[in-house]
């Protein structure tokens, strides 16, 4: 613990990206979506990332959260070069310290609310009643405690949202990376899981950079940055 | 850690329908592979003997089979004395010489000739052989022509009825019994007397085989040695369990060759359906596998998960394949391809022992259609694997 805290001062940025490039490559043509990006997040930042569709926000995000890794140029995390580590060392580094939200919530349809929130924790060491009452507990936070043993098809879509962001959150990341978290919900539940991440960037201290195309979410956040042409503007 | 077993579980019940298709083909497969070893055990066990331990044949050296072996009486006089055979109650040896011919007979389904053992012997072939069970009427009598006959052999066979006559050799023969063995190779035979059969059947002067009764099974080799060495006689003494099971031997090699082959054959059919629905259902989850792995379970839990998935789906397979098995228990047949080449009646037997290899088959399917569908869901990178719809 205290060599992670000397790597990463108090004050330093919590997601460091730096002179990143993205290219992929198709036969001998070379797309180039994310060309040198920079930029620093501190902790507790709530980030909203903007910009049109195919402008390299997914593939931002993905690097950040360490599901992607950069043609060049280098991406540290709370402490960690996500780009040194090995496949299984990231998959291990994410349960710990990344929680996902998606467009689409991704909750595994065969499980129940509480399972789908007990899912991460399946890759730590605590008992089976312990992962039952952290996953709870998470539940409450996002306040659905009493959907626990709904299926996701029982669930509104707000609801199964909720669900994914106690997920994110219940092995307790830094940071939580969310694409388009709001972009298949109506109005009325895109503004309650706003509210929700808001909350959790508020009061329990974390990370949150959002992927959004809408103008009304991302005035939730502290900060705007917009992606063109495989560049950050301000 | 793994993805718990009932994520899976879960997995299979809620697409049932999807996995319908290779469930049964696994199904069908296990079913004729326990349906042939049922056959394959029934065969075996019809044609083995009654099997005491301290029993041994005395045939020529060489023969095939009873049939075409032949032990002169000077040399049974000789053997019937040796101390090593017991000797019976009433103070003779505990020796049954016995002829054995074929004779051709109507099977009750078709009316088709088929071959029938016919074996004549002494009333001290029911204390050396044991095992023998008159269940209807009564035991022939020595010196006339009665027989008693196998009571498998009398399901088969026309016109062998209790309290019938059939021609056998110019003779006529009066069916006086009906008897069991325990279920072994005798069942499927009729049993007549010695002296009153030698004449018609041109067999005098001697016996195609001669079991005895041994005072010590371990005496056996020494025995066996001993008839070896006398220049003057071509035989050998043989355990009597090994000698049948060794004419069995063949037989239950071949019929085991047989299942391997088909099983084989069906088995890779079957893998290749399941491998087709593993795929299937592989990609109908991408986006899933792709949350799993951001989550940070690693490639080699989604593969272990879909290869458990498809062995889930495989043991039903397996469950139904046995459970469609099941009737042919007890269903009765016979075969000719028997060393002697003569009518063997024998019942399909299922066992703990096949209904457990059947699922280790369908188990085994299941892990190799599994395989290459797991591998390609773990290989997935993430990033496109979540963009999938
Ligand atoms: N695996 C890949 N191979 C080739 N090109 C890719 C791949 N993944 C993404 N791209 C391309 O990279 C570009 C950026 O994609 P990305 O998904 O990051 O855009 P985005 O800003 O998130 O768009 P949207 O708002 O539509 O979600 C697109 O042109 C896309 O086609
Ligand atoms: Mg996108």
């Amino acid at each position: 613990m205290s060599a992670e805290a000397a790597r990463q001062p108090a004050a330093g940025p919590i997601v460091d990206v730096r002179n990143v490039r993205k290219v992929y490559r198709r036969d001998a043509e070379e797309i180039v979506v994310l060309n040198g990006i920079n930029v620093q997040v501190p902790n507790g930042e709530f980030l909203a990332l903007m910009g049109p569709s195919g402008s390299g926000k997914t593939t931002l995000l993905n690097l950040i959260a360490g599901i992607d890794r950069p043609t060049s140029g280098e991406v540290i995390v709370a402490g960690t070069d996500v780009g040194r580590l090995s496949e299984s060392e990231l998959a291990r580094w994410r349960s710990h310290n990344v929680g996902f939200i998606f467009q689409f919530y991704n909750l595994i349809p065969v499980l129940t609310a509480l399972e789908n929130v007990e899912l991460p924790l399946l890759l730590t060491s605590l008992s089976k009643k312990e992962r039952r009452e952290r996953a709870l507990t998470a539940l409450k936070v996002v306040g659905l405690a009493d959907r626990a043993g709904h299926y996701p098809r029982q669930l509104s879509g707000g609801q199964e949202q909720r669900v994914a962001i106690a997920r994110a959150i219940v092995a307790d990341p830094g940071v939580l990376v969310a694409d388009e978290p709001t972009g298949d919900l109506d109005a009325k539940s895109a503004e309650e899981i706003l509210a929700l991440m808001e909350s959790l960037n508020r009061d329990f201290g974390k990370t949150i950079i959002m992927v959004t195309h809408d103008p009304r979410a991302a005035e939730k956040a502290h900060t705007q940055k917009h992606l063109e042409k495989g560049v950050l503007k301000a | 850690m793994a993805l718990p077993l009932s994520y899976n579980v879960r997995n299979v019940r809620a697409r049932w329908q999807v996995s319908l298709l290779a469930v049964i083909g696994i199904g069908l497969v296990v079913t004729v592979f326990v349906a042939l070893m049922a056959m394959r055990t029934g065969f075996t066990m019809a044609l083995r003997s009654t099997g005491v331990p301290e029993n041994a044949m005395v045939v020529q050296r060489g023969s095939a089979s009873e049939l075409t072996s032949w032990v002169p009486l000077d040399h049974r006089n000789k053997i019937v004395v040796d101390p090593r055979v017991a000797v019976a109650s009433d103070g003779r040896p505990m020796a049954s010489p016995e002829i054995v011919v074929v004779g051709a007979m109507p099977r009750r389904t078709d009316g088709l000739q088929t071959n029938v053992t016919i074996r004549g012997v002494t009333p001290k072939a029911f204390e050396v052989r044991g095992g023998i069970e008159i269940k209807q009427g009564r035991n022939f009598q020595p010196g006339i022509d009665e027989i008693i006959v196998g009571r498998r052999i009398a399901d088969r066979i026309q016109g062998l009825d209790l309290g019938a006559t059939i021609p056998i050799q110019k003779h006529h023969w009066k069916i006086v019994g009906i008897f069991t063995s325990r279920g072994g190779a005798f069942e499927s035979e009729i049993w007549g007397d010695l002296d009153t059969m030698a004449g018609p059947f041109r067999r005098q002067g001697g016996s195609n085989s001669l079991a005895v009764r041994l005072k010590d099974p371990k005496a056996l080799e020494s025995f066996d040695r001993w008839i070896r060495d006398d220049p003057e006689m071509q035989l050998q003494a043989v355990e009597e369990r090994k000698y049948y099971e060794d004419q069995a031997g063949g037989l239950s090699a071949t019929l085991l060759f047989l299942v391997a082959f088909v099983s084989i054959i069906m088995g890779i059919g079957a893998v290749f359906g399941a491998m087709n629905t593993m795929y299937a259902i592989v990609a109908a989850r991408t986006r899933e596998i792709g949350t799993l792995r951001a989550l940070g379970f690693s490639r080699r839990s989604i593969l272990f998960s879909f290869v458990v998935e498809s062995v889930i789906l495989a043991f039903a397979g397996g469950l139904f394949g046995c459970l469609l098995a099941f009737p042919i228990n007890g269903f009765s047949t016979a075969s000719g391809q028997t060393p002697s080449f003569s009518e063997v009646a024998f019942a399909f037997q299922i066992t703990p022992n096949i209904l457990a290899w059947g699922l280790v088959f369908a188990t085994i399917m299941g892990f190799f259609g599994g395989l290459l569908p797991a591998f390609r869901g773990a290989r997935l990178p993430i990033t496109s694997a979540l963009r999938e719809a």
